[in-house]
């Protein structure tokens, strides 16, 4: 409250003539309303985001079972067995599979839609509700659905039924892990419930390159469709990709629902989180070697997102267009 | 204010909420507990429930609660299938339940997280099948109180097996020989459940093995428990074993639909199984595993806890004892009224007529004869490692030696933690 005064001083007489000024009495210091408007936020995210990381920072060099107060320190210790734990490296090398799938067949599939909804005459508005709907769908809604009506393995489950038309046997998809059917069960479903948010920022971003470029273009001789495309507008969406692929890789790192929801009991298949969900909060409530676990995630997802923004120039601003 | 900005995000999230539930329809329910009891329960003792899937159980376990007298008691309904990571966590933070079900796990006793009910069970301890007392004792000390026994079988469908021409199966190879026969191209021949874990114990028991022995040291990894993992491995890729049904193995949907010919399953399913199917229906133990083996059946159940560190375990004793000791009323209604289950207390058995005759009487007969209870010393973290031996040499194509012997590993850690 401190800077309010200083303000006022600095500024001795804004509360007089103000009777034009701002409305609700807010009138005065600038300071004072950018507290009074963020505060609550920053206390919040003090308190639910940034104490929790201190904390969790805290405990990954502590013997902490059973307990979130723990008394033993042990250095490095945590680290060492988390990075020495099989389930704990394969975890990420899940999740790179993962990635090198969801990442591109997201991009893929969102820009093909944008570019579609672009160049509908009519029905646009409703088109694209209708491929954004599924956002709204929660993951673990949409994994009971994928598990229990779509992927089910017995007949009647709506892909054993489509095969079955062709003459095909019923497929296990959750439950045998050879051939692991369980990646298409659980890349359809994200594919299914974020492509339209993705879509959104794509056609947003195909609405904002000027008409001028395409008639320049088509002056110069160049065809419509891929020569276009190709050199007008992905280039045009190159900072859009750029935002989209960073949020898909960071989407993808903090996979969770589906994977627990639709594998149960096994040692396959679980990425960083669902491992540390089960090292931290499982039947060893191992608080120590979960936090260690998270903090060598976090540490990856920021190498990982500086050396992307790195290559792809994101946060170059105007220049990377 | 930020209160514009956050009606704004209030809409939005209140028009997800209205779509996810729109999308989800009945699925919904899932995963909206919280863990916590609701706003004006600051005063009631909080038990915890897993989800029973018989009806009427969540009703009657809150209608006993209503019946009590000497304090407010809140049931949390636990749905979804890991309840016993959401009690573990639970049990670490303040929003503790005062009392739970749970299976006996030496762990919970070790950390001080379970209350001794010695002085409550005392009394009435003769009037207990005794494994059962056995089960929850340790140095002497008695920590919990048995509510329900479940014994677990095969159950099958009598006219499915005459069809193929197909005798009761006495060995595992007679089951896969079996569920060979009876697959056709609607109908597998047998279910153990999606993750195949509930036959695990029972498969090991059938073998000849054991989990521990009587000096808490592993006594799972002998070579028929290695085959009997081949075996079963067979099985899995057989094609004839029904996998991803819609409900586990717990359910008796799979059965009562015609989607397999036979279920494990326990006693709980067996009113609704003889409601669908009628006498259309008999069961078996786990058939044994080689030829030194003996056919097995697991006796599971739920038992009562009271957690020590909670502030008001002399009251959640005195509720347990009003209940889950006095009462028999209830405990007989409990065991009987929704699905079967065998009562600990030998009283009510002996007094129980629904399970004297035909079918039930049976399933007593498997539980008394085949029947293998809780080993205290056998904790939830060894159970996983046996899941993961299963999910790496059945599911998956894993070598069974290697499989238990990292299974071994994590077993012997746990066991020189609790035992030294």
């Amino acid at each position: 409250m401190s800077t309010t005064t200083t303000r006022d001083l600095a500024r001795p007489a804004p509360a007089k003539p103000s009777k034009a000024g701002p409305r609700r009495g807010l009138r005065g210091s600038g300071t004072f309303n950018f507290w009074l408007f963020t505060g609550p936020f920053l206390i919040g995210l003090l308190i639910f985001v940034y104490v929790p990381i201190g904390w969790s920072i805290w405990l990954s060099f502590y013997e902490a079972r059973f307990t979130v107060t723990p008394s033993t320190f042990v250095g490095l210790d945590n680290y060492r067995s988390m990075l020495g734990n099989d389930n704990f490296t394969g975890a990420l090398g899940t999740f790179t599979v993962f990635a090198a799938i969801i990442v591109p067949t997201t991009w893929a599939l969102s820009l093909g839609l944008a570019l579609m909804v672009n160049r509908l005459r009519f029905m646009r508005a409703f088109f694209r509700s209708v491929f954004f709907l599924p956002t709204a769908c929660s993951y673990v809604a949409a994994s009971l659905i994928w598990k229990m009506s779509v992927f089910n393995g017995v007949r009647f489950g709506l892909a054993n039924t489509v095969l079955g038309w062709f003459g095909v046997e019923n497929i296990a998809w959750l439950d045998n892990p050879n051939p692991p059917w369980y990646w298409l069960v659980i890349v359809t479903a994200r594919l299914w419930l974020q492509s339209g948010f993705y879509m959104i920022l794509f056609l947003a971003a195909l609405q904002n390159i000027p008409g001028e470029l395409y008639e320049a273009a088509a002056i110069d001789g160049a065809k419509p469709g891929w020569q276009t495309f190709r050199h007008i507008t992905l280039p045009q969406l190159r900072a859009t990709s750029t935002a989209v692929i960073l949020l898909l890789l960071i989407a993808a790192y903090q996979a969770f629902d589906e994977f627990f929801n639709l594998l149960s009991k096994t040692t396959w298949g679980r990425p960083p989180l669902v491992e540390l969900y089960y090292t931290a909060l499982g039947d060893n409530q191992d608080y120590g070697a979960g936090s260690a676990g998270a903090v060598i995630l976090t540490l990856l997802i920021v190498v990982v997102t500086l050396f992307q923004g790195k290559i792809m120039g994101f946060g170059r601003g105007d220049e990377s267009k | 204010m930020p209160a514009l900005s956050n009606s704004n995000w209030d809409r939005r999230t209140v028009l997800r909420a209205a779509m996810g539930l729109a999308a989800a329809g009945g699925l919904a329910a899932c995963g909206s507990n919280n863990g916590r009891g609701g706003g004006a329960s600051g005063n009631a003792l909080v038990q915890y429930f897993h989800a029973y899937g018989e009806a009427g159980t969540e009703q009657a376990i809150k209608k006993y609660a209503k019946a009590y007298k000497g304090a407010n008691v809140t049931t949390q309904w636990i749905t979804g299938s890991n309840f016993e990571s959401k009690l573990f966590a639970s049990l670490l933070t303040k929003e503790a339940p005062d009392l739970f079900e749970f299976h006996p796990q030496i762990q919970l006793i070790k950390s001080g997280q379970v209350a001794d009910l010695s002085d409550i069970v005392e009394p009435v301890k003769d009037d207990f099948n005794q494994a059962d007392i056995q089960s929850h004792t340790v140095d002497g000390k008695i920590y919990g109180v048995r509510m329900i026994d479940d014994p677990q079988f095969f159950f099958y469908r009598k006219s499915m097996l005459e069809k193929a021409n197909v005798e009761v199966p006495q060995t595992l190879d007679e089951l896969l020989e079996a569920a060979a026969k009876l697959t056709t191209d609607k109908v597998k021949g047998v279910y153990l459940g999606n993750t195949l874990q509930a036959v695990i114990r029972p498969m090991i028991w059938a073998a000849g093995a054991d989990t521990l022995n009587d000096k808490n040291e592993p006594a799972y990894h002998t070579d028929a428990v290695v085959d009997g993992i081949r075996q079963m491995r067979k099985l899995f890729t057989s094609g004839d074993l029904l996998l991803g049904a819609p409900a586990d193995y717990w359910d008796p949907a799979a059965l009562t639909q015609g989607l397999t010919a036979i279920q494990f399953c326990g006693m709980w399913a067996m009113p609704v199984m003889q409601q669908a199917l009628g006498d259309d229906l008999g069961i078996f133990p786990f058939p044994k595993v080689g030829d030194a083996g003996k056919p097995a059946v697991y006796n599971g159940g739920w038992s009562m806890f009271v957690n020590a560190k909670g502030d008001r375990v002399d009251e959640a004793k005195e509720y347990v004892k009003w209940l889950w000791i006095d009462n028999k009323e209830y405990q007989e209604d409990w065991a009987l009224s929704y699905g079967f289950h065998i009562p600990p207390r030998t009283s009510i058995a002996e007094s129980a007529d629904k399970l004297k005759s035909g079918l039930p009487a049976e399933g007593v007969k498997l539980f008394n004869e085949f029947g293998h209870f809780d080993n205290i010393g056998w904790t939830q973290a060894m159970i996983k490692a046996t899941e993961d031996v299963f999910a790496d040499s059945v599911r998956k194509n894993g070598d069974p030696e290697a499989a238990l012997d990292k299974c071994d590993k994590v077993v012997n850690a746990e066991l020189k933690k609790l035992f030294g």
